[in-house]
């Protein structure tokens, strides 16, 4: 589904990523731990095509498909969604207009109809109650004066209600309390399927305790270090980062 | 000079041809209507049509005015169907008036409460002209400015509304005023009397519109008293057709305790200037100015705002905010003034503009002039883009880079109109500036998503 080849990446005139290469099948859950200024949130961002970063070389393709050419929007269309660290706050524009506007994009772009209003409403309706989130949010802005861990369940929000077929989720831990943590694990174990990856970009391991990867890769200085299992995730959380670091050099 | 001469010479003619026409019809007016009309007509003669030379009109042309030759209109025929469809959808009282002609058929006023009268200028003055006298011209003298003279030479129709003390009118009062396409342009000079009773409380919508292809001048004066304890919320919803040219001086004067908000609404008109003042003149009386303009094609809206704050614990308070494309001029000129010894009185004022596009302009003037020391006054403008953060925010949703800018255009508005009590005047604007976006941007069927779920 996506293939991460070699790729460099600066940031500034700075290399951030340094020949990373990176594949990852539908129905497959990957986690990216790896210490911080490692390039763990560099990764994500290009693959959903933010801008200040500089490809230098290597390719990103997402079924077969050139993601580097692709326009942000497109690459949103094609079903690659990030679901970001810090969601930006939009004062005045109301959730439900971002999700309206959002499904409806895509489903022109599938060459269907709009939704109609009413099966609008109840998707959204349905989606809401299962994050656990007041249906008032609908009518609120975009993320303002939200709490961390509201605009996080909005973040997980949007995934349930467009079902990309690669969902990305930066650092969707950070900031949560036990309870918002559980919230979003379960959305994000909702989007489990088959037909979807997920990939999961996180600096503890607490998180992988309610989303149980297939993968685990290690990211230091630029590079996956080291990929394993589930497993590795535990290690890591009981030995830190520096084994992985010292292992990698020798 | 010879140029504006002739200029005010073809409004002056009109004057006198419709004087001529009066006193045929009607008689001898009574002699302080006369007197007032001579006044106005002589001031306006001696100061001419505003140049840009004058402060006050530093970035607004009335060429386009003084060069016209505007006609008054000679019946206020406007077919029901055309009406009903430019009326707004609310349950209220209504008067209309048809390029100023007053329509009794286009008009409803049953079941309006005790204490309360809308009556057109022209029946007021009829029926007890004294009572009007009083009023007219107290607040807004022929020494305005050269429209407020033109307005009084000119005054024969208008609205007089009287809330008697205490009265609570719960259905807002509609003035609206329609303009109508013809073969030949024409001016109206509408005067507007409120007079709002001790504690009374009320809703006025003054609506511009008409037929899209109008290319008339308009130009009011509205004079609102209100009273200790009133409570008066004014809507002013421009949505003139694109040809119109609007020039409207409303001033208010604010007893102790009284609350006055305006909503200045502009989505029509050719050019348009507005002058609102509001003289607080007695403790805790508070004035609210709540703006909005989006100018497109060569539209050109100018709001100029005083607050006087002439009594020690007043407060102002405002928020204007102005979207401009193509190559659309908005004008905003905000001034808080605070007479000596109003100490403890607070006064905000903010002023937000959007440019959409590189060839739009915007001239902004926030002005403070402070004669107390224990004031707590603060003031501010800005101008800008859109945030490229929430732009990039929306697209990385699949919402192309046009919506995404649509979606937070409407959101920029949608500050001042959440502060909208009247639901159909809300979600009209709301739609209208949605509508103006290029139609790519379909935002008009998620405002309707949004009211749908609010209906619930």
């Amino acid at each position: 589904m996506l293939e991460v080849k070699d790729l460099h990446v600066t940031v500034e005139g700075k290399e951030i990523l340094k020949g990373l290469t990176l594949t990852i099948n539908a129905g497959e859950v990957h986690a990216i731990m790896g210490p911080n200024g490692a390039g763990k949130s560099t990764l994500s961002a290009v693959i959903a095509g933010k801008e200040g970063y500089e490809v230098t070389s290597g390719s990103i393709t997402f079924e077969g498909k050139d993601v580097l050419e692709m326009e942000v929007e497109e690459r949103a269309l094609a079903g690659l969604l990030l679901g970001f660290q810090y969601p930006v706050e939009i004062p005045g524009v109301k959730n439900i207009y971002l999700l309206k506007a959002a499904l409806n994009a895509k489903r022109a772009a599938n060459g269907q109809a709009e939704i109609p209003a009413p099966e609008f409403l109840k998707l959204v309706k349905e989606k809401t109650a299962e994050m656990k989130m007041d249906a008032s949010f609908l009518q609120r802005s975009v993320n303002e004066g939200f709490s961390g861990g509201e605009k996080k369940r909005n973040e997980i929000l949007q995934m349930l209600v467009l079902q990309p077929k690669l969902a990305m989720l930066d650092e969707i831990d950070s900031g949560l309390d036990i309870d918002a943590m559980k919230i979003v694990a379960d959305g994000v174990n909702s989007l489990r399927a088959a037909d979807r990856g997920i990939l999961l970009v996180t600096h503890y391991q607490r998180l992988l305790d309610y989303i149980v990867p297939d993968h685990v890769h290690v990211l230091v200085d630029g590079r996956i270090a080291k990929s394993g299992g589930a497993d590795l995730a535990l290690e890591l959380e009981s030995r830190g980062y520096d084994w992985v670091l010292e292992e990698s050099a020798a | 000079m010879s140029d504006v001469t002739s200029e005010v010479q073809t409004f002056l003619d009109r004057l006198a041809e419709r004087s001529a026409r009066r006193r045929e019809a009607q008689g001898q007016e009574p002699t302080w209507i006369a007197a007032r009309r001579q006044a106005g007509a002589a001031r306006f003669e001696a100061l001419g049509f505003p140049t840009r030379r004058d402060e006050a009109w530093k970035y607004t042309d009335v060429r386009a005015i003084a060069r016209g030759d505007f006609a008054l209109a000679e019946d206020a025929e406007f077919s029901p169907a055309a009406a009903a469809a430019l009326t707004l959808p609310l349950d209220a009282y209504r008067l209309t008036f048809v390029d100023g002609l007053f329509s009794a058929a286009l008009s409803q006023l049953d079941g309006l409460p005790d204490g309360v009268t809308v009556t057109p200028l022209s029946r007021a003055l009829e029926e007890n002209h004294e009572a009007v006298g009083g009023p007219l011209g107290r607040l807004t003298g022929v020494e305005f400015s050269p429209f407020s003279a033109l307005n009084t030479a000119f005054v024969e129709e208008g609205a007089v509304v009287r809330l008697a003390p205490g009265t609570v009118v719960e259905k807002p009062i509609i003035l609206q005023f329609l303009s109508r396409a013809g073969e030949r342009a024409v001016m109206s000079h509408p005067r507007i009397l409120v007079e709002a009773g001790g504690r009374s409380e009320a809703t006025l919508v003054e609506h511009h519109v008409g037929e899209e292809a109008a290319a008339n001048f308009t130009n009011l004066v509205a004079e609102v008293i209100v009273d200790r304890g009133a409570h008066l919320t004014h809507y002013k919803l421009q949505e003139a057709p694109l040809s119109d040219l609007h020039v409207a001086s409303i001033h208010v004067e604010q007893g102790r305790d009284s609350t006055y908000t305006s909503f200045n609404l502009n989505l029509g008109g050719g050019l348009v200037r507005t002058d609102l003042i509001s003289d607080l003149n007695g403790q805790n009386a508070t004035s609210n100015f709540y703006g909005l303009f989006y100018g497109q094609g060569r539209q050109h809206v100018d709001s100029h705002t005083v607050a006087n704050h002439n009594a020690p614990h007043t407060f102002s308070n405002e928020n204007y905010k102005g979207i401009l494309d193509d190559r659309a001029h908005g004008v905003f000129n905000g001034r808080v003034v605070v007479k000596r010894d109003s100490q403890k009185i607070e006064g905000f004022q903010s002023n937000a503009n959007l440019l959409l596009s590189d060839r739009a302009e915007i001239d902004a003037k926030p002005e403070l002039e402070i004669y107390a020391d224990d004031v707590k006054c603060s003031h501010g403008t800005t101008t800008g883009q859109l945030d490229p953060e929430a732009i990039y925010a929306l697209r990385a949703r699949g919402i192309d880079e046009q919506t995404a800018r649509g979606l937070l255009t409407l959101a920029f508005a949608g500050e001042v109109l959440e502060a909208v009590g009247l639901d159909a005047i809300a979600e009209r604007v709301e739609l209208a500036v949605a509508g103006k976006l290029p139609e790519r941007f379909n935002l008009a069927g998620l405002v309707e998503a949004a009211v749908a779920l609010g209906d619930e």
